[in-house]
């Protein structure tokens, strides 16, 4: 039966989110000829709509559903009810990231054994053995044309970049590149080639960057096998007596209750929503929520060791000309604990517009050591931190049943403190970002506190035993045979990579086994 | 307080003679505040001039940019001007002019050393007032898109084909 489906069509793969793993899984899938109906909590948004402003694009992109936040970060202080910058939308956060596209080290898939115990983290490691997943990073960097992969060019260096990689060079350090991008740098393929027109948090006005909004959605819209209800916002998912999902309950863009009926749910929302949708499927067989006998739903929340450096110079940048984050320094992404941490961390090029600098750069500060930094807006250049962060139990997402969203639902509240182990590797990227532009002269150096978060892990994590986490290999719910957890939750540790190309790579490799387990019958 | 006079299309010299000076950068009249040499005036609608005035140099202490002109400010506080927060603005106004004369000067626009000022802003940053204003102005002042030039920002460049020929990697002095 081709698309649309029948509210009573049980033979539907139903997708919950349609960004890096929903968008990517549903293609996949429907490529294959499965029967998909992907529900988005979001419109609709292409390039025509995007818009070169950062408060006018957050407005019309940005997830602001409340949410509440709990524990020591600063952005609980801050930003108490936007404890992420994610997106709601057709496309997800895929819309809004940068395409920097790295994969995992190694070492990355087996943390625990790597760094051994460390003290309140709950490290573990991936029940996948990083062979197993080569061949679906190439199969992830040819969809998305990541840069420097598969013979395509690198993106040229923009301002920001040359005086990042000058920096580094000048303290000896010697990866430094643009990096591996999912953002055109050349004019084959079906999206053009990036404009360096900045703005890339925006949405990309001109397509270059991949994002399943406008290249996964609507190539599986094309196959007739895969249809996209836009916002439509689910509430529950449901399940038999015997423990198999049989469908969701979702309200439709007018507010209505439906329920769709589905041989497999798949459930791609985001660390927050994600395990929030479980929690909210509570039921007298699971009373303690969908797919958590383990007790591990919601916890395990990482969003990476992050953090800015600006650097002033006595000169203009402009830092905001060009590709966002076409710049890594990826000497420190390795494993070496004579640093006094475990993991590894990436500094990646980074910059603001004004209106975000204003709100970003040291929130709440005030006076003039605050705007005489700004007063040098134009001669900044700017950087970002990706690190490790350890999982640990405590950092959690939970319902608050004080608060309920438009629709009555419990939101999610996001507690989150740092490991020891995170302040320690974050100081390190500090001093060696801020090195990097003194080196080269710059008479102010800015060691900015993370932002609201982008990279949000782990929170339905992956384990091989059920006791342990909340999915196996595949991504399946050790508890529910039909049911699959298909973004960055599923992470059992985040690694020091943006994760977009390891979601999309597991998302590959769980279409295959899906189509395998449905073609054998087993679900 | 409503406006009763426009002192749009009044020459200088007709709109200062309705003022009268509002610490050392604005004068007020009735309904409107403007600058002593009258190259800007903004009406009221809710707020009295003199608490109009107060908190226009407020936002200049809190977010100091001395080569962002008064006008500016005064913009960005014109979202307290509504006749839904008046009330909690001429009282927060009301006690920022306490703060001040318990800091011995006889108001806040009296206090003539921004130092001064921003030890009486310090001694109540905690207040919801003071964080109200503060945040408002995130937005309210940096998200005005007259004042990007000031800091070389240069905005949208989506309609300009993006830096791809202008300029992406023009740095020299590496």
């Amino acid at each position: 039966m081709a698309a649309p489906f029948d509210l009573n069509d049980d033979s539907v793969v139903v997708i919950i989110g349609t960004g890096a793993g929903g968008g990517t899984l549903g293609n996949e899938l429907a490529q294959k000829g499965i029967s998909v109906v992907a529900l988005e909590a979001g419109g609709r948004y292409l390039p025509q709509d995007f818009i070169n402003d950062e408060w006018d694009s957050f407005g019309q992109l940005a997830w602001t559903d409340t949410r509440t936040t709990s524990g020591e970060w600063r952005v609980s202080r801050d930003f108490k009810n936007l404890p992420a910058w994610i997106v709601k939308a057709v496309g997800g956060t895929t819309t809004h990231w940068a395409g920097a596209s790295l994969r995992f080290q190694d070492h990355e898939w087996k943390a625990r054994t790597t760094y051994g115990d460390v003290a309140g983290a709950n490290l573990m490691d991936w029940p996948i053995d990083p062979r197993e997943i080569d061949s679906f990073y190439t199969r992830a960097e040819e969809k998305m044309r990541v840069t420097r992969t598969g013979g395509r060019p690198g993106l040229p260096g923009n301002n920001n970049y040359k005086v990042f990689e000058a920096g580094a060079k000048a303290i000896g350090k010697m990866e430094v590149s643009t990096g591996h991008m999912a953002i055109n740098s050349d004019e084959t393929g079906d999206r053009m080639m990036c404009q360096q027109t900045g703005f890339c948090f925006q949405g990309c006005k001109w397509g270059a960057k991949w994002s399943t909004a406008y290249t996964e959605v609507p190539e599986g819209e094309a196959t007739g096998n895969m249809e996209v209800r836009e916002r439509a916002h689910v509430a529950r998912i449901l399940h038999d007596a015997s423990g198999k999902v049989t469908g969701v309950e979702y309200f439709d863009k007018d507010g209505n209750l439906q329920m769709q009926k589905a041989r497999i749910v798949c459930v791609a929302g985001n660390s927050f929503e994600s395990p929030r949708l479980l929690l909210n499927s509570a039921s007298s067989m699971f009373p303690d929520g969908l797919a958590n006998s383990s007790g591990q739903v919601g916890r395990n929340y990482m969003r990476h060791v992050t953090g800015s450096v600006y650097g002033i110079f006595d000169k203009p940048v402009k830092m905001w000309r060009g590709t966002t984050m076409a710049g890594i320094m990826q000497d420190e992404a390795g494993h070496n604990p004579e640093r006094g941490f475990v993991g590894g961390y990436e500094l990646e090029t980074l910059s603001l517009g004004l209106p975000f600098m204003a709100a970003f750069m040291d929130p709440g500060s005030w006076g003039r050591e605050f705007t005489t930094a700004l007063d040098s807006y134009e001669n900044m250049a700017g950087m970002w931190i990706v690190g490790e962060d350890m999982p640990q139990e405590s950092n959690r997402v939970t319902l608050n049943m004080d608060v309920k969203d438009q629709h009555g639902l419990p939101v999610a509240n996001v507690n989150f403190s740092d490991h020891p182990n995170d302040i320690a590797m974050r100081d390190h990227a500090f001093k060696t970002g801020m090195a990097m532009y003194e080196a080269l002269g710059a008479t102010r150096v800015l060691p900015t506190p993370p932002y609201p978060s982008t990279h949000n892990l782990g929170t339905n994590r992956m384990s091989a035993n059920a006791a342990d986490g909340v999915v196996d290999k595949n991504g399946k719910a050790h508890d529910v045979p039909n049911l699959f957890i298909s973004d960055g939750s599923q992470f059992t540790t985040g690694a020091a990579e943006n994760p977009t190309l390891t979601i999309v790579a597991l998302a590959i490799r769980q279409a295959e086994h899906i189509a395998a387990e449905m073609s054998r019958g087993n679900i | 307080m409503e406006t009763t006079t426009s002192p749009k299309g009044m020459t200088r010299r007709q709109l200062l003679s309705r003022a009268t000076a509002a610490g050392a950068t604005f004068v007020v009249g009735a309904g409107f505040i403007a600058a002593p040499d009258a190259a800007w005036a903004v009406e009221m609608k809710a707020l009295s001039p003199e608490t109009f005035a107060t908190l226009t140099q407020m936002a200049r202490d809190i977010y100091p940019h001395d080569k962002v002109a008064d006008e500016y400010y005064a913009t960005a506080v014109q979202m307290y001007d509504t006749n839904e927060g008046a009330e909690g603005i001429e009282a927060g106004i009301a006690g920022l002019n306490e703060a001040a004369r318990e800091a011995g000067f006889d108001s806040y626009l009296g206090t003539l050393w921004e130092a001064d000022r921003v030890k009486i802003l310090r001694s109540m940053e905690d207040t919801d007032f003071f964080q109200q204003i503060r945040s408002g102005l995130v937005t309210g002042l940096y998200n005005q898109k007259a004042i990007w030039p000031i800091f070389g920002y240069e905005g949208e460049s989506y309609s300009q084909g993006g830096y791809i020929n202008r300029g992406f990697d023009d740095i020299n002095w590496l």
